[in-house]
């Protein structure tokens, strides 16, 4: 194994991560809907206990994905965790409310009141996807940092990495195109999960409440997502010369990285297929209710694809804006090759955990989620 | 101008980690004991069939959900807090530190989140065999969980399997068994495993204590205290095993917080081990004063404890710093001054490495980087009694654990024995005991951090990266900020759990 191949294999399995995390964020569409498709207490509770079975799935992945990152490119968790502080603060805030919330919310003596932690759970629906979005928008649009090595040699400020904005990550917010994607990742959470609540409710009311609320979310979805799509495909991107290591702007860097990869683009095309397969026949098809699966696997191959484009084929996945030459790159940002070539021996142990997952989820899933619950 | 950093930033960013840490244990360790427990108890009920032992079950499993959401909370928030508060750390180790923690999510996350939602929903919906083997592994997930971040947390007290790269200026692993199969990291493992054990048994036998104060649910109670107090006898035992290797280590690689651990200024032959003391306020490390108003000393057994000789020579803090006595290997200590001067002597390498023009220069420069490069961590250290950590915190809690563990192993043994002959339940003022001691055991544990971590202080890694190197540069403000939100947000949630747990105890198993 190659360092440069460790380096790809490694961003590989971060976007898989990633992918997979976008996906499981259906639970955090369900919380967004909970009053939208719940209608009544019964239906409200019905939601909470099917999504409520699968938090812990999407927590983990996250915590995974974080874990995986520090191993695999350590500078972009020190640069961007330690730069962009507030983003990744209110992340960490609205995740602790959700994984109190589920158990919270229906016990008696919760301080609170049931009220307050569903509105927790709200909020952490709304906040969570679009913050990741946004936070995720900016490996395509650049980030307000400098890195300098060298910094560690000065005792008296070692710091190596520094933030170029007194906003701290809070200014991404203030780039549309890092917020039209936070806004396409909220809507096709919600997407996914009225999906997810058709498959796993066995309840009629809720299954029409669900179909009834998909075309709507379904457009949205599509306004934001095109929109980000089109002028990814168009914009301008921060490509790596792979002789000298210089990062410059290289006019449809990411159309060129698509060009360049046909894997990548088959990937992409299967999944945006398999997104509009799964909205389209269930929308269509009321006795269909297998939607989630092809619009969930559709949805990880969509963003493993865009992610790869961000950090393979030569390109620099975590921009700087205050110093094009800081920028992040698969191979200078990315940890030993001793450590690489070790984590990749432990992730040979990924399909036996999706199999188990896989295994109880489907024990836990033959027994729909009903009134009775 | 070279911009220095905020003293306040490093106070702030050390807050915020230790309060984060601090509620984290809190919750963390009831979720090891109590889940082994539950487990236990399902088993017996998968063997007999007996409804009563998977209401039993059921009843704690209540409990160790209401408890297991925080803790995996503020996990999360621990997790992030290296890489939003201490940057410089993630990038100068990351190499070593980031693998167990991405093996942990690999090999323990997934399948304590993936089993844990069988055991509460699958009941009647799974197999007895299949719910029972998720139960297990639930536990089994958090303990391998609990694994991986004591290894990354020995690796810190005790850095090894790595190598310093100054073309990318940050040490590298080299050894991935050397840092996962650490003796620290092993012994570190089951102590701290242990004493969640405690806290887990102390919770079942306390809890049952209550009902049987309420004169409810005897049968369950005194059922669960023959479990839980067996449990924690073993525990509290085992714990006085490991602690003991512990000391030993500590003694053999962080002299300075062993000394801080025993308030010991002066070094000497025969060392006595301070059963109880009281500190004099205002000792200077220099000044020649006693360092106690009063204290009862075991002849001898510190030295045994560090050495594992009665007569061996235990050096204090004043020869830490000043240097000059024989080491283990026969060499003199340098002090402290010495220390920051090659520290400051390797840092300087490191950058002449970083600008050479030649490779003779660069040669040379990597020569006084290697040579020096084991006291790297000091050069950052401005004054020489920076190197010694609180004494007063370090010394008390280290007491605190001490005396608490032996108390807690006493009142295990005689609650084991009377339950066992069945005179538990005429004790009414053991079991008033047995529930005070809930909190006892939380503060056990609380206190055996804060020996470990404030202990080590000032090093964020041992020798190799002070605290004041590692952080993030951010507004002290910031900081402040966070852990103010943290703090409000941490204390809500707990009031919370409290509540609720108190109403499903009030509840109870209803066994009948």
């Amino acid at each position: 194994m190659t360092y440069i191949l460790l380096q790809h294999y490694w961003w590989f399995l971060v976007s898989l991560l990633g992918a997979i995390l976008v996906f499981l964020m259906f639970v955090q569409g369900g919380q967004s809907l909970l009053f939208t498709v719940g209608k009544t207490e019964v239906q409200q509770k019905m939601l909470l206990c099917s999504t409520g079975r699968k938090w812990e799935l999407t927590f983990t992945t996250l915590v995974t994905f974080g874990g995986a990152f520090f191993a695999s490119f350590p500078l972009f968790y020190s640069t961007s965790f330690g730069g962009a502080y507030w983003v990744w603060m209110l992340i960490l805030l609205c995740f602790v409310l959700q994984a109190v919330s589920y158990e919270y919310q229906a016990k008696k003596g919760n301080l609170l009141g049931k009220k307050t932690y569903q509105a927790f759970l709200v909020l952490n629906g709304v906040l969570a996807p679009v913050l990741i979005g946004t936070a995720v928008g900016t490996f395509f649009n650049g980030a307000e940092f400098v890195v300098n090595k060298q910094q560690l040699t000065e005792a008296l400020n070692p710091v190596i990495s520094s933030w170029a904005t007194p906003w701290h990550g809070l200014e991404a917010a203030l780039v549309w195109w890092n917020v039209c994607l936070g806004l396409a990742v909220f809507f096709l959470a919600r997407v996914l999960a009225l999906l997810y609540f058709v498959n796993n409710i066995n309840d009629n009311e809720v299954q029409r409440n669900a179909r009834r609320q998909l075309p709507w979310d379904a457009a949205l979805f599509l306004v934001f997502f095109l929109t980000f799509f089109v002028r990814w495909l168009l914009q301008d991107g921060f490509a790596v010369n792979p002789e000298t290591k210089e990062v410059f702007m290289q006019p449809y860097k990411y159309f060129i990285n698509l060009v360049e990869m046909p894997a990548v683009l088959a990937t992409l095309l299967l999944g945006v297929a398999g997104v509009l397969l799964g909205v389209a026949r269930t929308a269509l098809c009321s006795a269909w209710r297998k939607g989630i699966w092809f619009a969930g696997g559709g949805t990880v191959l969509t963003v493993l694809s865009l992610l790869l484009c961000a950090g393979w084929n030569n390109t620099a996945y975590y921009p700087s804006l205050a110093d094009l030459q800081s920028s992040l790159t698969i191979e200078n940002s990315c940890s030993s090759l001793f450590t690489l070539k070790t984590m990749s021996y432990v992730s040979i142990l990924i399909p036996l955990v999706l199999a188990y997952v896989a295994y109880a989820w489907r024990a836990l899933d033959v027994h729909k989620i009903s009134r009775q619950d | 101008m070279i911009e220095n950093i905020d003293i306040s930033l490093i106070g702030w960013s050390r807050a915020q980690f230790a309060l984060t840490a601090i509620y984290h244990w809190l919750f963390v360790p009831l979720t090891l004991g109590l889940g082994v427990v539950q487990a236990v108890m399902e088993t017996i009920y998968y063997k007999t069939g007996d409804e009563f032992w998977k209401k039993t079950a059921q009843f704690w499993m209540k409990l160790f959900g209401i408890n297991f959401a925080i803790g995996v909370a503020t996990g999360l928030i621990l997790e992030f807090e290296f890489g939003a508060n201490w940057s410089n750390y993630s990038w100068f180790v990351g190499d070593i530190f980031g693998a167990p923690l991405a093996v942990e999510g690999i090999v323990a996350f997934f399948m304590e989140a993936t089993f844990i939602a069988v055991m509460f929903f699958g009941w009647g919906k799974v197999s007895r065999g299949f719910h029972l083997a998720s139960t297990w592994l639930t536990i089994v997930g958090a303990t391998i969980s609990a694994f991986w971040i004591l290894v990354a947390n020995a690796w810190m007290q005790h850095p090894v399997g790595m190598a310093f790269n100054p073309d990318t200026v940050r040490n590298e692993m080299v050894s991935f068994w050397e840092v996962a199969l650490s003796p620290v990291a092993v012994n570190k493992f089951f102590h701290a495993v242990l004493s969640g054990w405690i806290v887990g048994a102390a919770f079942v036998v306390g809890v049952a204590s209550w009902f049987l104060l309420r004169k409810r649910e005897a049968k369950f109670a005194l059922a669960s205290i023959k479990i839980g107090a067996a449990f924690g006898l073993l525990a509290c035992l085992l714990s006085a095993w490991t602690g003991d290797g512990s000391a030993h280590q500590v003694a053999q690689r962080q002299p300075m917080k062993l000394a801080a651990m025993e308030g010991l200024y002066e070094g000497r032959k025969g060392a006595g081990l301070v059963g109880i003391g009281v500190l004099a306020s205002g000792k200077q490390y220099n000044d020649g004063s006693d360092p106690f108003i009063f204290k009862v000393e075991i002849p001898k057994m510190l030295s045994f404890f560090a050495e594992r000789n009665l007569n061996a020579y235990v050096p204090g803090i004043t020869n830490l710093l000043e240097g000059g006595y024989t080491q283990r290997d026969g060499t003199p200590a340098l002090s402290a001054q010495e220390k920051i001067s090659r520290g400051k002597l390797a840092i300087q390498a490191l950058a002449r490495y970083r600008t050479a023009e030649s490779d003779s220069l660069r040669q040379q420069a990597r020569a006084a980087l290697d040579e020096n490069f084991r006291y790297f961590g000091y050069g950052y250290i401005r004054h020489p009694a920076d190197l010694i950590p609180p004494v007063g915190l370090t010394f008390y809690a280290f007491r605190v654990m001490v005396l608490l563990g032996g108390f807690l192993l006493l009142l295990f043994a005689a609650t084991c024995y009377l339950s066992y002959r069945g005179r538990f339940a005429a004790k009414r003022w053991l079991q008033w005991v047995c529930l005070a001691s809930i909190f006892l055991a939380i503060i056990a544990g609380q206190a055996g951090w804060v020996v470990a971590e404030v202990g080590r202080q000032p090093w964020a890694i041992q020798d190799i990266l002070p605290t004041s190197a590692a952080i993030s540069k951010l507004p002290a403000s910031s900081v402040r900020l966070t852990f103010f939100i943290f703090l409000t947000l941490f204390t809500v949630l707990l009031i919370a759990e409290l509540k609720i747990m108190l109403s499903a105890i009030k509840k109870g198993p209803e066994i009948g």
